[in-house]
């Protein structure tokens, strides 16, 4: 999965395949010059190499999606969305400039929601109660340790 | 040593870089910052410091030295420093990574950890990038989280698995007791990830597929599941617009497929389930058309009984008027899928498909395109062949060549009349004439001289058509082709199917000269001009002249293909006068030839059974097959081989697949009259065996002459001379020329000449000039034989004569020895 602004940039890459960082790099290159190249009206697929690709653009931020030849892209749009409506829950009406600063954060919450590239959790809730709890314990366990209330990072 | 610089603060720094060399400056900064604290082991701001590692390696900068800190962050105590390091883990490292393997030992503590959010974090992160390796290693104790209580953890455990099994197939044994009971659990996150593992395990394995059929009774389990799901009021824990957990459905419809493939027992118990999904699932949203496809795709894939596979072709015809874009490429994908295999339920759908062709998007018009192509059939073909046109018109460049080649196919096979196909092709070649594919230039060649009767008409339009534009290679080759075929009918003006036009010999002329000059013919159009201008020397009556200077002045053009083409011809306005005519006839009807299309199914009223286009191999008929075994039998020697002469009797046989390729070996025989036309025809390519036989000898300023000719047989009437001519340049080839002559007062008629040689030497046989040796010695039979001899062997040859005579069947062999040394020493 690539999260990309309309320049280009990348602000979140998650790779469940292991690919050197110059493959890496390449591929990301061609996809996001793909997907910035499609008009507005054309519909959220193509077809990439031997992938399907799945996108969808939520303001700035482009939500790119890989999938192999077998998966529903239609319920990728749906995953994709659920991120998204994660994310926003999560940082309260999220735009790009929250993802760009807490992009740790984001990591964590794709982590519980999607495991190996696959929907671990399809309950919004749940997802967002563990990130809560991991997000309590951190807290609880950096007072323990010498009074650094404050974030750590 | 002050405080490395907060993670926050590093981004807004970084952000307020105008240049991307001051964003370098900045990050090299950052980064000597960073190694330094590294090599202090500072244990209290590494996760800072990686952090900030992290954010700056998505921006493209190195940070493979960040890699053992994430190691050191994933061993320690802190849940922030482990949260981090095995972020860094999944970002930094892989398995290309000797360092890889550190990690192994600390994650296998961790899966034991005693908070689940660390055995969380260390399932995630071997589920994700986990090696081979690691995989082996620790696939115990994913085992065992597998078969724990805490769902939370059960959920990771199972995708882990996953996993596990993707790397090391081996290992899915492994897992198979604690899937006892994973579909008894009510937690949606179990369920869904349960439903992933089972799917992958049952794909890998058909042993695990049986086993979860009969043994396990997954069918029914699933059924329930599914049942419970949208049957169950509204549960706003799962809800995703009034549908309740759609991924968990489609994830279950996919096991479904799976389980109902080839399997009459599981597809039944199934089809309730799936016509419910398909009648009550809402539409108006993409998350229920996500649920429909994906039950639109078991369906077509499982054995279900045709009223449901109507059903979800109906569907997809659904599908393909709704507004949303997505949705009309998804049903195209899938039609296309299924147009195999339930044909006719998708003809009811073409209109709609046809109306995609005009779509906006790439995707949706290539997808309609094939789609259409597929649906083509011999009640549509005017009207389809109608919309196709207009979108090869108008369709991007990427589309044309395929466009082409799948017009040309569905009209050959379809065409309702020869008319209709030529005026087809017409339209293609002048609409997209340079993106059609080479390999269509003879298909078309072949069709139009089968299509006799409308040759002049053909030529007429082709020749209307390149008057205005010679650019299009394809078009102008056939057009070049076709004149030179059938120059005569043009300019007699003969034409029926439309009004015939006003052309002159020079006019025509004109224009294939204009092709060789012009720069943008290609070496094989100008090929093809320059041939046709030959083929017109004996087609049109005032101006062989002007034909003899172009072809002489090619005699000295740099592209070597035509010079030589010229230099042949110019021979045959010289020294082979008497063969022009009857080299340059015109082509009979070829035999037809499969298409290199793919298998296509052949459309009989709702038969499905894919039929291969079938090949006619060229009918060399077995007559000349026996007639060589023949001889081998009586003459009995091992050292003969026997030849089939490349000469077939009257039959109008010919080597349609040779000439077809336009390369290669023509030797056509004649259609009756049994006039043969070894016609040089365009040859992208010559076997310079034959180029040899034509035409060597006047190139070569040293043929060795006043080689005796011998009387080879005379009986009966019969008389057959050989006349000899070797090369000094290639000493091992003697070309021998026979004449075969009668002197009785009844003509022999289907005369065949046959030859066999010991092995050592090799033998090619030319098409002889005619079938019938005419009585009172007033006319003769040429063939010629070309034998290779590298071991300059004594010359021996065996001959077989059959013909007609008086009414009766002759045949005679008999063996040539008295062959003079000079021909083969």
């Amino acid at each position: 999965m690539l999260l990309f602004s309309r320049q280009g940039k990348l602000r979140l890459q998650k790779w469940y395949v292991p690919l050197s960082d110059k493959e890496k790099k390449k591929i990301t290159r061609e996809l996001v010059q793909t997907v910035l190249a499609r008009k507005p009206k054309m519909c959220s697929f193509l077809e990439w190499r031997d992938l399907k690709i799945v996108y969808k653009r939520y303001a700035s931020l482009y939500f790119c999606c890989a999938i192999e030849d077998q998966d529903n892209e239609l319920i990728t749009l749906e995953i994709i969305h659920r991120y998204v409506e994660l994310l926003d829950k999560y940082f309260g009406s999220v735009c790009e400039l929250d993802i760009i600063f807490n992009f740790e954060k984001a990591y964590f919450i794709l982590d519980e929601f999607l495991l190996g590239g696959e929907v671990q959790e399809t309950s919004k809730k749940n997802v967002l109660k563990a990130i809560e709890q991991a997000d309590l314990l951190q807290e609880s366990q950096n007072e323990e340790w010498g009074g650094l209330s404050e974030d750590i990072l | 040593m002050p405080a490395p610089i907060r993670l926050r603060e590093l981004i807004r720094t970084i952000r307020t870089a105008r240049t991307q060399a001051e964003e370098r400056e900045m990050i090299q900064k950052e980064c000597a910052a960073i190694r330094s604290s590294f090599r202090e082991e500072d244990n209290t701001y590494r996760c800072r410091n990686v952090a900030k590692l992290l954010y700056m390696h998505m921006l493209g900068y190195p940070a493979h030295f960040g890699q053992l800190e994430c190691l050191k962050l994933i061993a320690s105590q802190k849940f922030t420093d482990k949260r981090i390091g095995y972020l860094g883990a999944m970002l930094l490292l892989d398995e290309r990574q000797d360092v890889h393997l550190l990690m192994t030992n600390c994650i296998k503590n961790d899966l034991n950890h005693s908070t689940q959010f660390v055995q969380g974090l260390a399932l995630c992160t071997l589920g994700c990038m986990g090696s081979s390796e690691m995989c082996r290693d620790l696939a115990g104790e994913v085992e065992k989280l597998l078969k724990t209580s805490n769902s939370y953890l059960r959920k990771k455990a199972a995708l882990c698995a996953v996993h596990v099994i993707r790397k090391v197939p081996e290992l899915m044994e492994m897992f198979l007791p604690a899937t006892k009971n994973l579909l008894n659990e009510k937690n949606h996150g179990v369920l869904h990830t349960s439903v992933v593992l089972l799917t992958e395990m049952c794909e890998r394995s058909p042993d695990m597929l049986a086993h979860f059929r009969k043994n396990e009774k997954l069918v029914p389990q699933l059924v329930r599941i599914l049942k419970n799901l949208i049957m169950s009021g509204y549960s706003p824990e799962h809800d995703v617009s009034g549908i309740s957990d759609p991924f968990l459905q489609v994830r279950i419809l996919r096991l479904l497929r799976i389980l109902g493939r080839n399997d009459d027992d599981s597809s039944e118990a199934m089809n309730d389930i799936l016509a419910q999904v398909a009648t009550n699932t809402e539409t108006s949203k993409n998350v229920g058309n996500a649920i429909l496809y994906e039950t639109v795709l078991t369906i077509m894939d499982i054995k279900s009984e045709s009223g449901l596979r109507v059903l979800a072709i109906n569907i997809l015809g659904r599908f393909l008027l709704n507004n949303d874009k997505n949705i009309r490429y998804v049903a195209l994908t899938s039609l296309l899928k299924t147009v195999q295999t339930d044909h006719n339920a998708v003809q009811r759908h073409r209109s709609t498909i046809v109306d995609c062709l005009k779509d906006l998007d790439v995707s949706i018009k290539r997808r309609a395109m094939e789609l259409s192509f597929a649906l083509v059939n011999g009640n549509n073909i005017r009207g389809m062949m109608k919309e196709l046109l207009y979108f090869l018109d108008s369709c991007e460049p990427e589309f044309k060549a395929d466009c082409a080649s799948g017009i040309f196919l569905a009209a050959e096979k379809y065409a309702p009349s020869k008319r209709w196909h030529i005026d087809t092709i017409m339209r293609v070649l002048t609409t997209a004439g340079s993106y059609v594919r080479d390999d269509a230039v003879p298909n078309l060649i072949q069709l139009i001289t089968n299509s006799v009767e409308m040759h002049a008409y053909t030529v007429q339009r082709l020749y209307k058509a390149i008057l205005g534009d010679y650019s299009q290679q394809p078009l102008v080759q056939v057009a070049a082709w076709c004149i030179g075929e059938y120059g005569d009918l043009l300019v007699s003006g003969q034409c029926e199917e439309e009004e015939p036009i006003q052309v002159t010999e020079d006019e025509v002329l004109d224009i294939l000269e204009s092709v060789l000059i012009s720069n943008m013919s290609t070496s094989v159009t100008r090929g093809y001009a320059l041939t046709a201008i030959m083929k017109l020397s004996t087609r049109f009556t005032c101006t062989v002249n002007r034909i003899k200077k172009v072809v002489s002045i090619y005699g000295s053009s740099i592209d070597v293909e035509l010079q030589q083409r010229a230099v042949e011809y110019n021979a045959l306005f010289k020294k082979y006068d008497h063969m022009r005519s009857a080299l340059l006839e015109r082509m009979p009807v070829m035999e037809k030839v499969t298409t290199n299309g793919p298998t296509e199914i052949v459309q009989t009223n709702g038969e499905t059974e894919p039929a291969p286009l079938e090949t006619k191999p060229p009918p060399s008929g077995p007559q000349p097959t026996s007639q060589a075994n023949d001889l081998l039998d009586l003459l009995g020697g091992n050292d003969i081989t026997p030849v089939i002469p490349t000469a077939p009797t009257s039959k109008p046989a010919s080597a349609g697949g040779e000439l077809l390729d336009l390369l290669g070996d023509i030797t056509l025989t004649g259609a009756p009259p049994a006039a043969p036309t070894p016609a040089s025809v365009p040859q992208i390519s010559q076997p310079p065996f034959l180029l040899d036989g034509l035409s060597s000898q006047p190139l070569f300023n040293d043929i060795t002459t006043g080689i005796p000719s011998i009387t080879a047989y005379s009986k009966n009437g019969l008389k057959i001379e050989f006349t000899f001519e070797r090369s000094n340049t290639n000493p091992s080839v003697t070309v021998i020329t026979i004449q075969a002559s009668n002197s009785t007062e009844l003509d022999m008629t289907d005369f065949v000449f046959q030859a066999a040689v010991p092995k050592t030497f090799q033998l090619q046989l030319l098409s002889p000039s005619s079938s019938i040796v005419p009585a009172f010695n007033t006319g003769t039979i040429t063939q010629v034989i070309k034998v290779l001899n590298p071991q300059k062997q004594q010359l021996r040859m065996r001959i077989k004569l059959t013909y007609n005579h008086k009414g009766s069947a002759m045949q005679d062999l008999a063996e040539v020895n008295n062959f003079p040394p000079q021909s083969w020493q």
